[in-house]
C-alpha cells in the first residue's frame, strides 16, 4: 500500500516486534489507557481499535479513526483507551503520566501503559516523565521497547548505561528486562507490574528486548546493521515461536488451527484495504475543523 | 464595587473555580507550599489540599505535558510556570501536543488546561528572566493566548480560560500584580477575541495588550493635557484576537499606533499592523506606527532596561509624531 503511494509520509513498521506490544497490552482491562510513540499501529490494534478505521487512518481518508487527519505516526482512540501516537521521541511520556495523574486524582482504578523506545530513554522527557510519576506514585507502566537502535545508532554508540531498565534504580522503582520476543513472558512482567499499578504501589519500568525486522522507517535501508544480526533475531520470531509453543503444549492446537487464523487475518486486511479505498475523502472545509472546542 | 489588586483577582478566580468545579487543579513549580512564586496561590495548600494544589519538581516539560495527559483524562488543570523564560523548556509539550492533540486525533480528544505564566520586563531580572513571548504561542493555531492588563480582565478571562475546552496559555505580567482596579464580588468572565476600548479619544488609536495598555493609558493622560485626545484599545486575548474592534477604532481616529513590549521583528505587533492596513487603509490619514522593545537581549543595568522598553514617553512622541503629520 505504501509502494503504491496509497499511504503517505513516513511509516515505521512494527514487524518483529508483536509479542512486546501484544504481550503487555494483554495485561490491561479494557478501561485501562495506552500511550505510544510513533511505531504504534500494533499497539492501536492490540487495543482493540477496528483494523479497518486504521487502514482508512493510513490513507488519509474521513473514515479513519482520526478522520484521516493524524496519519501513521498519529492515532487515537478514545473508545479502547489507545491516547495517541507521538512523533517527537519521548513526547508522550509526560502525557502518559498525566493520564495517570487523572487517574489517581479520580480513584478510577485505572492504569495507564505507557510505550517508547531506547532512543526516548536518552531524552530528557524520560527523566521528567519517571521521577514524577514515582514521586506521585502513579499508576503507570513504563515499557521500553529496546530494539537496539534509535534510528540508525546502536544503543551502545550513545548511552553511558546500555542495560537501561537499570536506570529504574534511579527513580526508585522497579525495573525489569524482559525477553521481548516471548510473548507470555512480556505478559508475565507486565501483569505483575499492572497489578503494582493499580494496588497504588507505583510505576515500573519495564525493558523488552526487541528487534525491528525493517528499517526504522519505509525510507531506511538499514545499512548500519548486519544481515546476520538480522537474520539471527528473525530465528526468534515472536509469532512462529509461540505457534511452536502452542503445537508443543496439550491444548490440542494442530496446523490448521493456524492456517485458519492465517486466512481470517488475510480476509481482515484485505477488507480493511477495501474499506479505505472505498471511503471518501475529507471535505476541505475539514482544513479547519477539530482545531478548538469552542 | 471593590478594588483590588491584579494579584488578588488572579487568585480569587483561581479560588472560585477550585470551589466551583472539582475537576480543577493546580500544579506547578512552589504552587502548594511556598504560595506561589509570586504569591497568587498564598493559602491555597492549607484551603485545599495536596490533592488539589500540587507541588512539582522543577520539570517543565513534565508539568504541562502532565497537565494535558491530565486534561484528556477529564480533569482541568491550571499548569503553573514560574515564568515564560521557563516555558522553552516544555515547549514540546505546549506546541506540538497540546496545540495539535484535538486536531490530530480528529477532534476525539480535547486538552481543557490553562498555563499560567508570567511575562516581561521592568525587574533588572536579566536577559533570561524579562521576555515577552507571545507572539510566538499565538503562533500556533490550536492554542488560545491571554494577556491581561487589568484586574478586571485578569479574573474574568481566567475563568473562561478555565471553564473552556481548549488550551490556554495565559501570560500574566510580573509589573502588573501590584495594580489596582474594580473588580465586581459576582461571578463574571470575559469571552476571548473581544478587545477592550479602554480609553474613548478621537485623534489617534493605541492598540496594546498586557503592561503596555498601562503604559499607553499613562501616555493618553499626558496627551490629552496637550489636547490630544487617544483612543486605547486593549487586545486583551491575541488568539484569537479581536481586529474588529481594532480596525474600528482606526476607522474612526484615522490613525493607529501598535504597541508591544517585545522587540518587533517577528512580533505579534506586525499581525496588528498589518490587519489595520488591510481592513482600514482607505481610513488612514497616515502610516501605522509601531513602537517595540530594543532589539537587543533584555540589559540589567537600570539605565539600559528602561530605554529598552517602551514608556509614556517614547508612546507620547509616537503618537504626537503622527498627529504633527496629519496638518
Amino acid at each position: 500500500m505504501y509502494a503504491h503511494g496509497k499511504i503517505g509520509g513516513f511509516l515505521h513498521l512494527y514487524i518483529g516486534q508483536e509479542a512486546t506490544g501484544v504481550g503487555a497490552i494483554a495485561a490491561l482491562r479494557p478501561e485501562d489507557y495506552v500511550v505510544s510513540h510513533y511505531r504504534e499501529h500494533g499497539h492501536c490494534l492490540a487495543k482493540g481499535s477496528e483494523p479497518r478505521r486504521v487502514m482508512a487512518e493510513l490513507f488519509g481518508k474521513a473514515t479513519g479513526l482520526c478522520r484521516g487527519k493524524g496519519g501513521s505516526m498519529h492515532l487515537f482512540d478514545t473508545s479502547t483507551g489507545f491516547l495517541g501516537g507521538y512523533a517527537i521521541v519521548a513526547g508522550g511520556m509526560p502525557i502518559a503520566v498525566g493520564l495517570a495523574v487523572a487517574s489517581s486524582y479520580r480513584a478510577d482504578g485505572r492504569v495507564t501503559l505507557n510505550f517508547f523506545g531506547d532512543g526516548a530513554a536518552n531524552e530528557g522527557e524520560f527523566h521528567e516523565a519517571l521521577n514524577l510519576a514515582a514521586v506521585w506514585k502513579l499508576p503507570i507502566v513504563f515499557l521500553l521497547e529496546n530494539n537496539l537502535y534509535a534510528m540508525g545508532t546502536a544503543v551502545a554508540r550513545v548511552t553511558a548505561e546500555a542495560e537501561l531498565y537499570r536506570r529504574a534504580e534511579g527513580y526508585g522503582m522497579p525495573g525489569l528486562r524482559v525477553d521481548g520476543m516471548d510473548v507470555l513472558k512480556v505478559f508475565e512482567v507486565t501483569s505483575e507490574a499492572v497489578k503494582r499499578a493499580r494496588k497504588g504501589e507505583g510505576p515500573t519500568l519495564v525493558e523488552a528486548m526487541t528487534y525491528r525486522y525493517r528499517g526504522h522507517s519505509m525510507a531506511d535501508p538499514a545499512q548500519y546493521r548486519t544481515r546476520e544480526e538480522e537474520a539471527e533475531w528473525q530465528r526468534r520470531d515472536p509469532i512462529s515461536n509461540f505457534r511452536r509453543q502452542l503445537l508443543a503444549s496439550d491444548k490440542g492446537f494442530s496446523d490448521k488451527d493456524f492456517e485458519k487464523v492465517d486466512q481470517e487475518i488475510g480476509e481482515v486486511i484485505a477488507e480493511a484495504v477495501r474499506f479505505a479505498e472505498e471511503s471518501p475523502e475529507l471535505p476541505l472545509s475539514a482544513i479547519y475543523e477539530d482545531i478548538y472546542g469552542e | 464595587m471593590p478594588v483590588i489588586t491584579y494579584r488578588e483577582a488572579i487568585s480569587q478566580a483561581l479560588r472560585e473555580e477550585l470551589n466551583r468545579d472539582e475537576s480543577v487543579f493546580i500544579m506547578g513549580e512552589e504552587v502548594g507550599a511556598y504560595g506561589g512564586s509570586y504569591a497568587v496561590t498564598k493559602g491555597f495548600l492549607e484551603e485545599f489540599g495536596e490533592r488539589r494544589v500540587k507541588d512539582t519538581p522543577i520539570s517543565e516539560s513534565v508539568i504541562v505535558g502532565a497537565a494535558i495527559g491530565a486534561a484528556m483524562g477529564g480533569l482541568r488543570p491550571v499548569a503553573e510556570l514560574m515564568t515564560i523564560n521557563f516555558s522553552l523548556l516544555a515547549m514540546d509539550q505546549i506546541v506540538n501536543n497540546a496545540a495539535k492533540l484535538r486536531y490530530m486525533s480528529g477532534g476525539q480528544v480535547s486538552v481543557p488546561m490553562v498555563v499560567r505564566t508570567v511575562s516581561g520586563g521592568g525587574r533588572r531580572l536579566g536577559a533570561q528572566h524579562s521576555q515577552s513571548l507571545e507572539g510566538w504561542f499565538a503562533h500556533v493555531p490550536g492554542l488560545k493566548v491571554a494577556n491581561p492588563s487589568s484586574p478586571y480582565d485578569a479574573k474574568g478571562l481566567l475563568k473562561t480560560a478555565i471553564r473552556g475546552d481548549d488550551p490556554v496559555m495565559f501570560i500574566e505580567h510580573s509589573l502588573l500584580y501590584g495594580i489596582r482596579g474594580e473588580v465586581p464580588e459576582e461571578d463574571y468572565t470575559i469571552p476571548f477575541g473581544v478587545a477592550d476600548v479602554k480609553r474613548e479619544g478621537k485623534h489617534a488609536t493605541v492598540i496594546a495588550y498586557s503592561r503596555m495598555v498601562q503604559v499607553a493609558l499613562g501616555a493618553a493622560e499626558m496627551l490629552s493635557e496637550q489636547g490630544i485626545e487617544v483612543e486605547v484599545v486593549d487586545l486583551r486575548t491575541l488568539r484569537p484576537m479581536d481586529a474588529e474592534t481594532a480596525v474600528n477604532s482606526v476607522r474612526k481616529t484615522n490613525l493607529a499606533i501598535v504597541l508591544e513590549e517585545s522587540p518587533k521583528t517577528g512580533g505579534f505587533g506586525g499581525e496588528v499592523v498589518s490587519q489595520i492596513q488591510e481592513m482600514a487603509f482607505d481610513y488612514l490619514d497616515g502610516p501605522v506606527a509601531w513602537v517595540g522593545g530594543a532589539e537587543a537581549p533584555m540589559p540589567y543595568a537600570k539605565n539600559l532596561e528602561l530605554a529598552a522598553m517602551p514608556n509614556e514617553n517614547t508612546v507620547a512622541e509616537a503618537v504626537k509624531g503622527l498627529v504633527s503629520r496629519r496638518y
